[in-house]
């Protein structure tokens, strides 16, 4: 089947170059494209600039932190009302950690990393021309980039934007009488991730339809490198989990604005003005939420996942280690994400047994990431490693993936989750293992894959300076807070001015701001690399990194449509790196076994029986004929 | 470049100066309006530009020397090389940095629980560390050491393989029986903690309501019968905070208390209530944690071990208090919200107790006298809320 529909669309495709092709206008190429490596380019674009804006928003609120008591004139002027008097105002603090959390969940971390490699790579490394529905592909972007202005227009409203936390809770975003954020501030908000939604699943669809239908002729799955796995498992995980968050929000919104009560009940607001809700549930809330809401983190983890295997694979010169178990482990990730997100809810007064329950299933998640942390390491054990600025981020990423993971076996665990719930051991938590370990996983992806964008290289020495600067100011920022976390100092406190006992972290906090200045002023240096390099990079080869992968069989020039002339067939799986008696030390998914004799293993006919005669008999002369000699 | 480095220092230094000057001479005058920090920022500025410039011109230099050894005929820099010694450094500056982490962060963290569950939640807490520090140092090692020791060399091929299952089987069943291990000593805690039903023959524990709102809690106690009275919503009024309903006999004598006091070694009930928005009542030297949430109660139940004056001893610390914060974000003031909390012993609570004023104030009288007297306006207003 998968073969004929990829028969069909090549003929399509003839018939569109070689024919009435439309003409390529500036529009319809750079504007509203509908090539998939357009489209990926647009989506990394964006992200990069929403996370620049989310970083500038954290670094604000970072100033605060490490300098409660003073003010700062410039911030005023800036600012305007959100900063009276050079203080930045305590609301507009929450509406900064809010924005900055939604921004990099979701509008980098979701549409930044997977939009831009699931586009880019479906189709190159399955063999595919483009996209299952390229006009839908487009569409999801436009929504994306319209989502981001709505998200980034709260910052013009007069209350400022959506300030109840990231994770948006009811009561305190149900009632615009709250604080000021959940006035027009939360409908923005609330708008903003309605189309974000509608955007995530017309991708996720289209990408899940492409793996499944329109791979190239001998790529069955088992034969599909990582990457395309992990942001297949993604979609699918996105596709079922957005819409219970879609759900959430509209109850939220006819809360709001119709007088429902979904989840309000019992509310007296300002001491004395009883409020008309009855028999709503604010945990409700909480419920549907995080069913999208921990999902979410491994749709954030997962690509980035993939995107270190590959790159980890191709630089050390090795297969990566246990292929199977590495499909295997996002699959049992995938299927528990379903299942875990009540570890969210431990101490929110929902019934202790389901705490119970959750806690069981949530460390039972903590298999499968063991074995892919110890699966990368066996693959860099005796490999022949080339530090690539990409090889340098996938390693940051298993780095950070290790700490920030290990200290999830302290969260799951209800029991000590009681002391540790909101506390700054969270915001350390997490930040390493889906914030900075997806982040460098991405940035590996950027590093690696910048010649299949835009037929350049970048600059791998920046990329050097790029990966040490951050790698070292994100350990800096983050592992102090763990130990804050372990004193009981709260996330989301404005000034830790008013605790006696908090004062004593007061120097800490100076101390992370500045790393967290530093490591966003080395963004700059990927920044000017990254766009530089678009225009004036070094020219690439074909197959720079001599990567196995289809997508480096694709001319450097990027054509619509992706290969000149037929498309590639494959004869084997990805990863044949250093292959014992192979002339080089890679083997691409399109050479044909029968051409590397000398090479084949048994292995490598598991489900070909004739193939496996044909390899036993080789293998019997070549003997005789030694024996001959 | 150096020099010029130098020259910007002192430059910014003295606008630095400048400034502090002129606000210290005349901190309200137009003077200090005018100055709105951009001085500074463009300081600041500058020297990052300088730091780019310089970050550029060393690149520069690398290349040419790159290119010089070339056409000598010499080898280029090896930079995977220098990648794998820098992934060493790194290894071990880390180590020495979490180390200095652990033992001077480390030591500021809270100190031994004083509660008799939070024992337990400790002890699960250092098994928890000994077993992921473990494997933290063991997998960190491994992976910067293997960085290192493989990088690349020209002369040599990466070693063939894609799969061994025995060793993948042991590193799946280790991780398994050790949190398998984890998750049943955390489930038997958690239910032990989270069991409020006092037992056969127990003194019942003392209950003490806590309700939160923006921004503040309010206490309350049962008073001489020890029972709370029961409450509504509906009934919250500028007079009656937490909306105590006088129709019930146990709302006579409940008390009103500014802060929590708690008999050493005796069980306690916190009943957690909310009225507008999520709080969580977080007392973190108890490892006690619980959201208050509208429309659900929820209650906690402890029992202090150490009182306010033996932590002050232990702590070394003659004016440590316990304190009850907020934890979950509920608006602008959240994080000002918190209320002391004092571990006494038991005759001390006692005359503590006896001295607290009754829930029902002269005003409260009042308020409910014109109440019963009106009793058909009172209803309509009832009859509008539903």
């Amino acid at each position: 089947m998968s073969t004929l529909a990829v028969h069909d669309h090549e003929v399509a495709h003839h018939g569109d170059d070689h024919g009435h092709h439309h003409k390529a206008t500036f529009l319809n190429t750079y504007v509203f494209s509908q090539d998939h490596k357009m489209i990926a380019k647009q989506f990394l674009i964006t992200g990069i600039i929403m996370a620049v804006i989310a970083m500038i928003l954290s670094i604000l609120f970072r100033i605060q932190l490490a300098y409660p008591d003073k003010a700062f004139p410039l911030m005023e002027t800036l600012l305007g009302r959100f900063a009276p008097g050079g203080r930045l105002d305590s609301n507009f603090y929450l509406a900064l950690v809010t924005i900055h959390g939604t921004i990099m969940v979701f509008f980098v971390l979701t549409a930044g990393l997977s939009g831009t490699f699931a586009n880019l790579l479906i189709p190159l490394q399955l063999g595919v021309r483009d996209m299952a529905s390229p006009f839908m592909n487009m569409l999801s972007y436009w929504l994306f980039l319209i989502a981001s202005i709505v998200m980034l227009s709260s910052f013009m409203v007069q209350k400022g934007p959506a300030s109840g936390g990231w994770t948006i809770y009811p009561p305190l975003s149900a009632l615009p009488k709250a604080m000021p954020g959940s006035g027009m501030g939360m409908t923005l908000w609330l708008t903003s991730m309605v189309l974000f939604i509608a955007s995530q699943l017309m991708g996720g669809i289209n990408y899940v339809s492409t793996i499944l239908n329109m791979r190239t002729k001998g790529m069955d799955l088992w034969k599909m490198p990582l990457t395309v796995w992990a942001l297949f498992l993604t979609a699918v995980l996105g596709v079922l989990a957005f819409p219970v968050l879609v759900a959430g929000v509209v109850l939220l919104v006819f809360d709001r604005s119709f007088g429902t009560s979904f989840y309000l009940s019992d509310i007296v607001l300002n001491g004395s003005q009883v409020q008309p809700y009855e028999g709503g549930s604010p945990i409700l809330f909480q419920h549907l939420f995080w069913f999208l809401g921990h999902p979410e983190v491994y749709i954030v983890i997962m690509p980035a996942m993939g995107i270190s295997s590959e790159v980890m694979s191709v630089n050390s010169r090795k297969p990566i280690f246990g292929y199977h178990a590495m499909v295997y482990s996002l699959i049992g990730i995938t299927v528990l994400s379903f299942i875990v997100w009540g570890h969210h809810m431990f101490v929110t007064g929902m019934n202790p047994f389901l705490g119970g329950v959750f806690m069981i299933t949530t460390l039972i998640i903590a298999v499968p990431s063991a074995v892919k942390t110890f699966n990368w390491l066996a693959t860099l054990w005796r490999g022949n490693i080339r530090f690539s600025a990409a090889m340098l981020f996938a390693i940051g990423m298993v780095s950070f993936f290790i700490s920030g993971g290990l200290t999830g076996i302290f969260l799951g665990n209800a029991t000590l989750d009681i002391n540790l719930h909101d506390t700054y051991f969270v915001v350390a938590h997490f930040h390493l293992v889906m914030g900075s370990a997806a982040i460098f996983g991405m940035l590996a992806g950027v590093y690696h894959w910048f010649p299949k964008m835009y037929g350049r290289l970048m600059n791998e020495k920046l990329g050097y300076l790029h990966f040490w600067l951050t790698f070292i100011g994100a350990y800096l920022v983050f592992f102090p807070m763990h130990f804050m976390g372990l004193d009981g100092v709260p996330r989301r406190y404005y000034a830790f001015t008013e605790f006696e006992s908090m004062k004593q972290w007061l120097s800490v906090n100076t101390f992370v701001t500045w790393a967290a200045i530093i490591s966003a002023l080395a963004q700059v240096a990927f920044l000017y690399n990254f766009f530089h390099s678009i225009f004036f990079g070094e020219k690439a080869t074909q197959n720079p990194w001599e990567a196995n992968t289809l997508e480096w069989t694709t001319p450097v020039e990027r054509i619509h449509g992706n290969w000149p002339g037929e498309i590639p067939s494959v004869y084997r799986w990805p990863y044949d790196y250093s292959k014992p008696g192979a002339e080089e030390d890679f083997i691409p998914q399109t050479v044909p076994l029968s051409q590397t004799m000398s090479s084949n293993l048994p292995h490598d006919f598991e489900d070909n029986p004739a193939g496996l005669e044909a390899h036993a008999k080789w293998v019997n002369t070549q003997k005789s004929n030694e024996e001959v000699k | 470049m150096l020099s010029l480095l130098a020259a910007f220092v002192l430059l910014g230094t003295n606008v630095l100066m400048a400034q502090t000057d002129a606000a210290s001479a005349s901190p309200a005058t137009d003077a200090a309006a005018a100055d709105n920090g951009l001085p500074t920022a463009g300081y600041y500025i500058l020297l990052f530009l300088i730091v780019c410039f310089i970050v550029a011109i060393v690149g520069k230099i690398l290349k040419v020397y790159d290119l010089s050894q070339q056409v000598q005929g010499k080898k280029p820099m090896n930079w995977n090389n220098l990648m794998g010694a820098l992934c060493l450094v790194f290894l071990v500056a880390a180590a020495y940095g979490a180390y200095w982490e652990f033992t001077v962060h480390g030591s500021m963290i809270l100190p031994a629980a004083a509660s008799e569950h939070g024992k337990k939640i400790d002890q699960m807490f250092w098994t928890t560390t000994t077993l992921t520090m473990i494997v933290f140092v063991i997998t960190q090692i491994l992976l910067f050491t293997f960085l290192f020791i493989y990088r690349y060399n020209a002369k040599r091929r990466g070693h063939f393989l894609p799969h061994n299952n025995t060793i993948e089987k042991v590193w799946t069943i280790i991780p398994a029986v050790v949190l398998t291990v984890l998750v049943i000593f955390g489930f038997f805690t958690w239910q032990q903690i989270t069991n409020h039903i006092d037992a056969k023959g127990e003194p019942a524990s003392i209950n003490v309501d806590v309700t939160g709102h923006q921004f503040a809690w309010e206490i309350r106690y049962g008073g001489k019968d020890g029972r709370l009275g029961t409450t509504s919503y509906k009934l919250v009024n500028a007079g009656n905070k937490v909306g105590l309903d006088f129709k019930d006999k146990y709302s006579y004598d409940d008390l009103q208390a500014d802060t929590i006091y708690l008999p050493v070694n005796k069980s306690v009930r916190f009943n957690i209530h909310s009225q507008d928005v999520i709080h969580s009542v977080y007392v973190p030297h108890f490892r006690v944690q619980l959201n208050a949430v509208p429309g659900l109660p929820t209650f906690f139940k402890f029992k202090p071990t150490v009182t306010t004056q033996e932590m002050r001893a232990k702590t070394d610390n003659p004016t440590f208090e316990y304190v009850l914060y907020c934890n979950k974000i509920c608006g602008g003031a959240h994080y000002n919200m918190k209320k002391i909390v004092r571990v006494v012993p038991q005759a001390e609570y006692q005359a503590w107790l006896s001295q607290q004023k009754p829930y029902l104030t002269d005003q409260l009288k009042k308020d409910l006298k014109f109440a019963a007297e009106s009793k058909g306006a009172e209803d309509k207003r009832l009859a509008l809320n539903n």
